[in-house]
């Protein structure tokens, strides 16, 4: 028969909370991983009174949407969490965001509402903004509508087996070049999926059918996530909740 | 190095350390912006400290040492001090193509600003990472080159109670604890730097050197016989103290560092904050360099101990709080603090630990305690001799019966995983000596499935090569050759593999001798193994402790090329045993113990005499005490942990 630890089982999940997050600066370099444990750490000195899970290593229940690659800065990190206790959404945000280093921002918190469905299926895209220092507006216009122009453009990724063929151009619903503080942007909406196509993948779609090649590193930042409907729009992934909340409010207490 | 870019003294490189971050792994070590971590205004303070830890990121970040040096340093308002780690060779590569120098990871600031650069050396092994960044820093590598504009490279840890192999490259050694060094060397730093740096580099190594603790390898000249062995070590100045003693801090209360421990992003080698409950450990282990070289025992109290646990978690998060030491379970009041940290915890998922401890049937009572509140998976014991012979030989006396007893209680406790610590080729070692581990681990296992019921437990002997050190009885030792170390872990293999049923459940883990051998060299070398070390980085070694880039055929061809000249070789400095008199290479380095006394406790090892612990008998005469005026300070207090306040 298997052990079981002594004592009573852990108190049950009584709210659960889904919570918008930035990395930002330099914690765009941290790890998928990195930010798993930092969060967690930060929950515990926020006095969050996180539900655990039962057994021998009691794991508090945190669960991560698609995390953004090392190396790529995100306005719209999502996570949900599960509570022992109820709490006001609003509450767990400050004092969260006050626990965590300044580049890590909690920015929005709603309850998830019962029967709206789950926080995954509301997301399926990410809106992407690469800066790309030291290249110029024309030469990115050119490269983006190349690409757009394909309906197959194959570039290699890096997995864990190597490197693979992929076709980069299926998941990218759109793209466009601008320009800010004269730095060319690349603005694109991009499907989740498998495989993945991330930022370096686009870019080095662009460096295939137009040669691009940024002088030095682009910096990625994902702006949004979400569904993508037809007209192109993304929706908020939190809307659902936020929409039940407005008309059943939950019992507000401190954390 | 490529010409760096000079930029403004105390200016972030950060602008032009960021497009090489994208292109290297794991770059979250280094953007620092840790919890915890400090960053002030260049220009608010006097004198400036860069505190490397010559190791990767992921294990010099939770070195208690830089952490607590760190704290004291950045609480004087004048001082600033930020950390620095050795950079992996991705990205050193592409800082020297880019004219990037050795930074911070706090203010990313080039460490060649920095009036001062503490290097702590918990091992040997990490002497290259300093020459590496040195090179990246655009420090002048050889002591003899730099000038009144480079920072004073200052050496610490407790490899520099041997500096010798480092001394070409390292300014300076601290010996001993550092709170109160560090403030004496920065007020020496800074009242030159005030009067205008009179005499330049010369007279501020000249009036560190008079500083308790410190010692400038440069004022002291090493003269050699025909036989290779130091003839005489002679001051060059009468200024500078004959032998150099080391720094002792009484009353741990008074330091209870570090407050705000550091908790990084990245992983590191320890998810969990600790809290040093003692300093110095008097049982007298023979092999055991931390033992000899930190007495006397300090105790925190109680109350010290349950404050700095508190504070922590709260500055933390961490989920697991190590109760520190050298052997933890020898505190006078350990009993208690287990007791009334796991009341005070119950029910918030923290978790309690204590490094390996003694075999003891005691420290499986106060295993079960401290993890009252969160898992029980492994216990580790540190038996390190595999005979009972051996174990009087190195004065770690545990009999055969209650080593089988001990783990079988903790078997029988629940714990499922035991691991056990062992060293091979101690001196008078035999073959036999190393094949008793394997009817041990036999016997654990065999009694430990009776005792719990369970054929799933496990037991991991983990055994390494035995390494002799500066400041120990065995400081006159023959080490074994690698040869030997990785024949007698053969033997031993096959011995525990011999019965499957039995086998299955016995774990062995080891490193093969070659790098206790290099070890060895750097452990008792003297200044000619410096040549070595230089022309080892110059061949592309660093990161010698770690097995992916550590070459033996890199050192051993080093070694015998640089030292052929001296009439000595790699066999030299290892496997030669030293005869009662001849001069070490750290004789002139005072750790408080009694040279005489060392001799009579390496001649009692060989008579398998063994030595008991001076804190519950009487004064062994070990000299630490009178020489450094210090005393052994322990409880019980008998004060108990107040419950805390609910929140």
């Amino acid at each position: 028969m298997a052990r079981q630890p002594e004592g009573p089982p852990p108190p049950p999940t009584v709210q659960k909370l889904r919570i918008r997050y930035a990395k930002r600066g330099r914690l765009r370099f941290a790890s998928h991983r990195d930010l798993a444990r930092a969060l967690e750490r930060a929950l515990r000195r926020a006095q969050v009174p996180m539900a655990f899970s039962a057994g021998f290593s009691p794991h508090p229940k945190i669960s991560y949407l698609g995390a953004a690659p090392t190396g790529s800065a995100s306005e719209a990190e999502y996570l949900e969490i599960g509570l022992a206790r109820r709490c006001d959404p609003e509450a767990v945000r400050a004092a969260l965001d006050a626990a965590l280093p300044v580049d890590i921002a909690v920015l929005e918190a709603v309850e998830a509402a019962e029967g709206t469905g789950s926080l995954a299926d509301r997301i399926d895209t990410s809106v992407w903004r690469l800066e790309l220092p030291g290249l110029g507006l024309a030469e990115l216009q050119s490269a983006v509508a190349s690409f757009l122009a394909r309906d197959v453009v194959t570039v290699a990724k890096r997995t864990k087996n190597g490197l693979k063929d992929i076709d980069a151009r299926p998941a990218v619903a759109s793209a466009s070049a601008a320009e800010e503080a004269g730095c060319a942007i690349l603005h694109m909406v991009v499907r989740q999926g498998t495989p993945a196509v991330r930022p370096d993948d686009v870019l080095a779609a662009l460096a295939a059918v137009a040669d691009l090649r940024p002088p030095s590193p682009p910096r990625a930042v994902r702006v949004a996530q979400g569904r993508l409907d037809d007209t192109g729009t993304v929706a908020d992934p939190l809307g659902p909740d936020r929409m039940a909340s407005t008309r059943c409010q939950g019992e507000p207490a401190t954390v | 190095m490529t010409a760096e870019l000079r930029t403004t003294a105390g200016q972030s490189l950060y602008p032009r350390l960021e497009p090489l971050l994208a292109q290297v792994q794991k770059p979250i070590q280094y953007v620092g912006g840790e919890l915890n971590a400090q960053l002030k205004p260049w220009e608010t303070a006097d004198v400036h400290w860069a505190l490397m830890y010559p190791d990767a990121y992921e294990v010099g970040l939770p070195n208690q040492g830089l952490m607590i040096l760190y704290e004291v340093l950045n609480e004087r308002p004048d001082v600033l001090a930020e950390r620095t780690y050795a950079v992996w060779p991705d990205l050193a590569a592409l800082m020297r193509e880019h004219g990037v120098g050795q930074f911070t990871v706090d203010g990313h600031r080039a460490v060649r600003d920095f009036d001062v650069l503490g290097v702590s050396f918990a091992t040997e092994l990490g002497y290259t990472n300093l020459l590496e960044a040195l090179d990246l820093a655009g420090i002048p590598m050889h002591v003899v080159d730099r000038d009144e504009s480079h920072p004073v490279v200052v050496a610490g840890g407790h490899a520099a109670f041997n500096p010798e192999p480092v001394a070409d490259f390292v300014d300076c050694a601290v010996l001993g604890d550092g709170e109160q060094a560090v403030g004496d060397i920065t007020d020496v730093v800074k009242a030159w730097k005030a009067q205008g740096r009179p005499g330049g580099r010369e007279e501020l190594l000249a009036r560190l050197a008079r500083v308790d603790g410190v010692y400038v390898p440069r004022f002291y000249a090493v003269t050699y016989g025909p036989d290779g062995t130091i003839a005489a070590v002679t001051r060059t100045r009468d200024d500078v103290p004959e032998r150099v003693g080391k720094r002792t801090v009484m009353d741990l209360d008074e330091w209870p560092y570090p407050k705000t421990p550091l908790v990084p992003l990245a992983e590191s080698v320890h998810e969990r904050m600790s809290v040093e409950i003692f300093r110095g450990c008097t049982r007298g282990c023979r092999f055991c360099q931390a033992g000899m070289i930190t007495r006397p025992v300090r105790e925190r109290t109680i109350t010290g101990i349950g404050s700095m646990v508190e504070q922590g978690l709260k500055a933390t998060g961490y989920e697991e709080v190590g109760l520190l030491s050298l052997s933890s379970a020898d505190h006078s009041e350990i009993g208690q603090v287990a007791k009334e940290l796991a009341d005070r915890y119950e029910g918030t998922n923290t978790g309690l630990s204590l490094p390996s401890t003694r075999v003891d049937a005691f420290n499986v009572t106060l295993a079960n305690e401290l993890s009252r509140n969160g898992r029980r998976s492994g216990l580790t014991f540190a038996p390190e001799g595999g005979s009972e012979r051996i174990r009087r030989v190195i004065n770690k006396t545990v009999s055969k019966e209650d080593l089988v007893r001990t783990v079988t209680t903790a078997y029988a406790n629940g714990w499922t995983q035991v691991k056990l610590y062992f060293m091979c080729g101690l001196p008078t070692e035999t073959d036999e000596d190393v094949l008793e581990i394997a009817e041990l681990a036999v016997e654990v296992i065999r009694a430990g499935r009776e005792a719990s019921g369970r054929k799933d437990i496990r037991c991991t002997v983990s055994i390494g090569g035995f390494v002799p050190k500066p400041h120990t009885p065995f400081q006159w030792a023959a080490q074994a050759s690698a040869e030997t170390i990785d024949h007698r872990l053969r033997v031993l293999r096959q011995a525990i593999n011999a019965d499957r049923r039995i086998g299955r459940s016995i774990g062995l883990r080891y490193h093969d001798g070659k790098p206790g051998v290099i070890e060895g060299l750097l452990s008792r070398g003297d200044r000619r193994v410096g040549r070595v070390i230089e022309r080892v980085w110059r061949e592309g070694g660093k990161f010698d402790g770690w097995s992916e880039h550590f070459s033996f055929g890199r050192w051993t061809q080093a070694a015998a090329e640089e030292l052929a000249a001296f009439g000595v070789d790699l066999d030299w400095y290892t496997t030669r045993e030293r005869t009662e008199h001849e001069i070490l290479p750290w004789d002139h380095l005072d750790s408080g113990l009694d040279k005489e006394w060392l001799w009579d406790d390496w001649q009692d090892a060989i008579s398998e005499e063994e030595v008991a612990d001076c804190r519950w008998t009487p004064c062994y005469d070990c000299g630490v005490c009178p020489t450094m005026g210090t005393e052994i300070q322990i409880g019980p207090t008998g004060r108990s942990l107040l419950p805390l306040t609910v929140v």
